[in-house]
């Protein structure tokens, strides 16, 4: 597979710099260019002076012929660049996400299921097993995503949990969004919130160590579903979040999640997730998110799961991959692909006959998984200080085999554990 | 949200992406043969033929009974309605001829365009009428692509956002039909390249352009491993006083089509030239920057040339119908790339 290269894609020797006409929209009015307004008779009770009055008020006034800006740039070559550089740091060459941002309703379940009690010590104690893992874990994961809770915890030695990650060179990065909300008229469709105030929140999530953000929007396939609006609004919504987190020099992971629910097979999938995605591109662009600086996290295409018919890894690599070509851009650096559900192992094998499908893939295609690289951790740990160092081997375990099924490398063995292989699977499922 | 239903079997898909993997195949490219009546006259005025249907043939047939040096260059010829039922001296008809030297043929099944009112002098392209039948007439006549060009245009007003819509628009839905007929589609938002803006301008408007292209295709649901686009390169217009280099034309270039194009669409990038001897040159140095750009080019990638490559050839033939031999070989330039590594110009000889 051939490398993107690490130079920026800014043109050779252009400034970043508005076009030297002035700043105000040209005024084209009825008759041409700089004619005198026909006067219409909502004007008679205007004073003479209205030509002084806000200039923003002529579009209400008179026919403005719709008109297409000019770029205005909001991103200067050195905030691209930094952007770029940050997300070709996130999916480097057999490296992937560890997606740690579970938030506290989340940990619960979580915890109950090892019968840990959710405490904030506990959420911490096993944060911090991770954190504190050795090489392996610099080897395969390129960064970290937390929830806000743990961005403020610090480790057993005192150290703020980000900068233990920043130590091991390992990105830091910030759920923002602030859950679903039900979208009125549809069959339990949702949006995500989480956009008020949210350039504050990414600047000062900036200033405390984080390089990336993640927002999660959710998508279903029924027998209406994804509807037009659905997609339309989730598109957009995940731009508008695109658009922010690059002002403040964070980089947007963008994760339009089909969820898989259901009984479609393969095909359906597939057809959902074109058009999912060709939305989601189309929204970006008409946002002017910079797309060498952003990182897609999209479901895998997979039959539902309680469809009848069972397909191969190499089936769900190839509708994958096909989806992908067919509808995200070149310039997007990295795909990072969700567990949904999956067990351990199955979520590495799908990684790996991705990485092995024999079509062009121009963007990393690697992991960013949360279920999958924590449940063996999660059941060797049983909340004892004890099982630190079995726990901490868990997670190494399956964070080097993603790292291998990230270059499609990873060579399974009949010696998986039981924990690897157990469903992850919970029915709409939510952080 | 609909189910699909889909109209082409998997081996209507396997045809339509086995014609778009042949014209795009290393090292070919495409002779714009399908000047419209009125197009030819200009061309023929400028030797002082007449524009009469015989000379039009002749004309063609110079082109298409060229010898063998161009058969690897050439992957397909597009033609215009009225060549596609000329025949060669020797009684062929033109579309055989070109079958047998194995050129894919195509036909331009654009009407040319028309205004869109309460815009800024923008246009929108007509043809869809009794389009399927056409195609449907096309195909059994031994056409294999199709191409249907939309303009833009750059000013401090335009494109629109109702030319982008509507050029996108129509260009998707001539491309699913043409796919219900096996005819690939040669898909063609091209934007001129009039104007003082800066090459910056231009990307910028390439890459919106070609973002709204997409999601039509995407909307129409056509099957993009069986289309071709053909965008322009992206460069300053004529009037910018600013001159940029062929590594500043290659990489907008590059850049635009890398924020846009997916990489399952193949992509043949459309030359247009600036009048003059000088523009061929100039063409050819682009190609190579482009070929040459440190980007990741993910597409199938040729280029398409049509002017340059008659500019001589007319030339040669005025030269040679003064002493009335019409029947001469090709003699021309060709400019062709090969397996994107280096650039070759052969001046072909006089017969």
């Amino acid at each position: 597979m051939q490398s993107a290269s690490a130079v920026w894609t800014e043109p050779i020797g252009l400034n970043n710099t508005r076009p030297a006409t002035s700043s105000a929209p040209p005024l084209h009015l009825h008759g041409g260019i700089n004619t005198p307004p026909r006067p219409t008779i909502g004007l008679l009770i205007l004073t003479t002076s209205y030509w002084e009055a806000a200039v923003p008020d002529y579009n209400l006034l008179f026919d403005q012929p719709p008109k297409m800006t000019h770029q205005f740039p909001s991103l200067s070559p050195a905030q691209k660049k930094e952007l770029s550089d940050i997300a070709q740091r996130i999916v480097a060459t057999g490296k992937g996400i560890l997606a740690a941002d579970e938030s506290t309703g989340t940990m619960a379940k979580r915890l109950q299921n090892i019968n840990v009690e959710n405490t904030e010590e506990n959420r911490r104690c096993f944060r911090e097993i991770l954190f504190s893992s050795g090489s392996t874990m610099t080897n395969s994961v390129g960064g970290v995503i937390f929830f806000h809770e743990t961005l403020y915890q610090k480790s057993d030695c005192g150290k703020l949990f980000p900068q233990v990650i920043k130590d091991k060179g390992i990105v830091v990065g910030i759920k923002v969004d602030k859950g679903t909300a039900g979208l009125n008229g549809t069959d339990g469709e949702t949006t995500t919130q989480g956009l008020d105030g949210l350039s504050e929140r990414c600047a000062q999530y900036k200033k405390d160590g984080c390089d990336f953000a993640k927002w999660r929007c959710v998508l279903k396939i029924s027998d209406g579903c994804p509807s037009a609006l659905s997609i339309a609004e989730n598109a957009n919504v995940l731009a508008r979040y695109a658009s922010i987190c690059q002002q403040n020099g964070l980089v947007p992971i963008v994760e339009p999640e089909i969820l898989p629910d259901g009984d479609h097979n393969l095909q359906r999938c597939q057809y959902a997730t074109e058009k999912v995605l060709a939305a989601v591109y189309k929204a970006l662009s008409d946002h002017h998110v910079y797309l060498e600086g952003t990182l897609l996290k999209p479901n895998m295409v997979t039959a539902g799961h309680s469809c009848p018919k069972k397909y191969t890894p190499q089936e769900v690599a190839m509708a994958t991959v096909s989806a992908l070509r067919r509808t995200v851009p070149a310039a997007v650096p990295g795909i990072c692909f969700l567990s949904g559900g999956q067990s351990e192992e199955e979520a590495s094998v799908n990684l790996n006959a991705i990485n092995q499908v024999p079509l062009h893939r121009p963007w990393k295609l690697t992991f960013s998984y949360g279920r999958a690289l924590q449940a063996s951790a999660l059941a060797a740990w049983k909340g004892k200080v004890e099982n630190k160092g079995a726990a901490q081997e868990a997670f190494c375990t399956r964070a080097k085999i993603n790292g291998l099924a990230s270059k499609g490398e990873y060579k399974p063995s009949s010696s998986t554990g039981q924990a690897s292989t157990q469903s992850l699977y919970t029915e709409s499922y939510v952080y | 949200m609909p189910h699909a239903y889909p109209f082409l079997t998997p081996e209507q898909k396997k045809e339509l992406s086995d014609i778009a993997q042949r014209i795009v195949a290393p090292g070919k490219g495409i002779l714009a043969a399908d000047e419209s009546t009125g197009s030819v006259a200009k061309r023929f005025q400028s030797i002082n033929a007449e524009n009469t249907e015989e000379n039009r043939r002749l004309y063609r047939q110079l082109l298409f009974t060229a010898d063998d040096r161009i058969s690897p260059c050439i992957g397909g010829v597009i033609l215009f309605h009225e060549t596609m039922y000329q025949k060669t001296d020797g009684g062929k008809v033109f579309t055989q001829h070109l079958k047998e030297r194995n050129m894919v043929v195509g036909i331009k099944v654009d009407k040319g365009v028309v205004p869109l009112a309460g815009t800024n002098g923008e246009t929108t392209t007509q043809g869809l009428d009794g389009l399927y039948e056409r195609c449907a007439q096309y195909k059994k006549d031994g056409a294999d692509f199709a191409k249907w060009r939309c303009v833009l245009k750059i000013t401090p007003t335009t494109p629109s956002r109702l030319a982008i819509i509507e050029n996108a628009n129509v260009l998707a839905r001539y491309a699913s039909i043409c796919q219900m007929h096996g005819i690939v589609p040669i898909v063609e938002p091209e934007i001129l390249p009039d104007g003082d803006h800066d090459l910056k301008r231009c990307q910028y408007v390439t890459e919106k352009v070609l973002a709204a292209m997409y999601k039509a295709l995407s909307d129409h649901h056509v099957y993009l491993e069986g289309t071709l686009l053909k965008p322009n390169m992206v460069t300053a217009g004529h009037s910018c006083s600013h001159k940029y280099s062929n590594q500043e034309i290659a990489m907008a270039t590059v850049t635009a089509l890398r924020r846009t194009v997916p990489p399952q669409s193949p992509v043949r990038i459309g030359i247009t030239f600036l009048s003059g001897g000088q523009s061929e040159e100039e063409a050819s140095v682009n190609l190579n920057a482009i070929n040459t750009c440190p980007l990741s080019k993910p597409w199938a990638l040729t280029f398409s040339y049509g002017r340059a490559l008659q500019a001589s050839a007319l030339k040669a033939w005025a030269a040679r119908r003064k002493t009335g031999r019409l029947n001469c070989s090709f003699l021309g330039k060709i400019l062709y790339t090969v397996n994107n590594t280096y650039l070759i110009v052969i001046p072909l000889q006089n017969a």
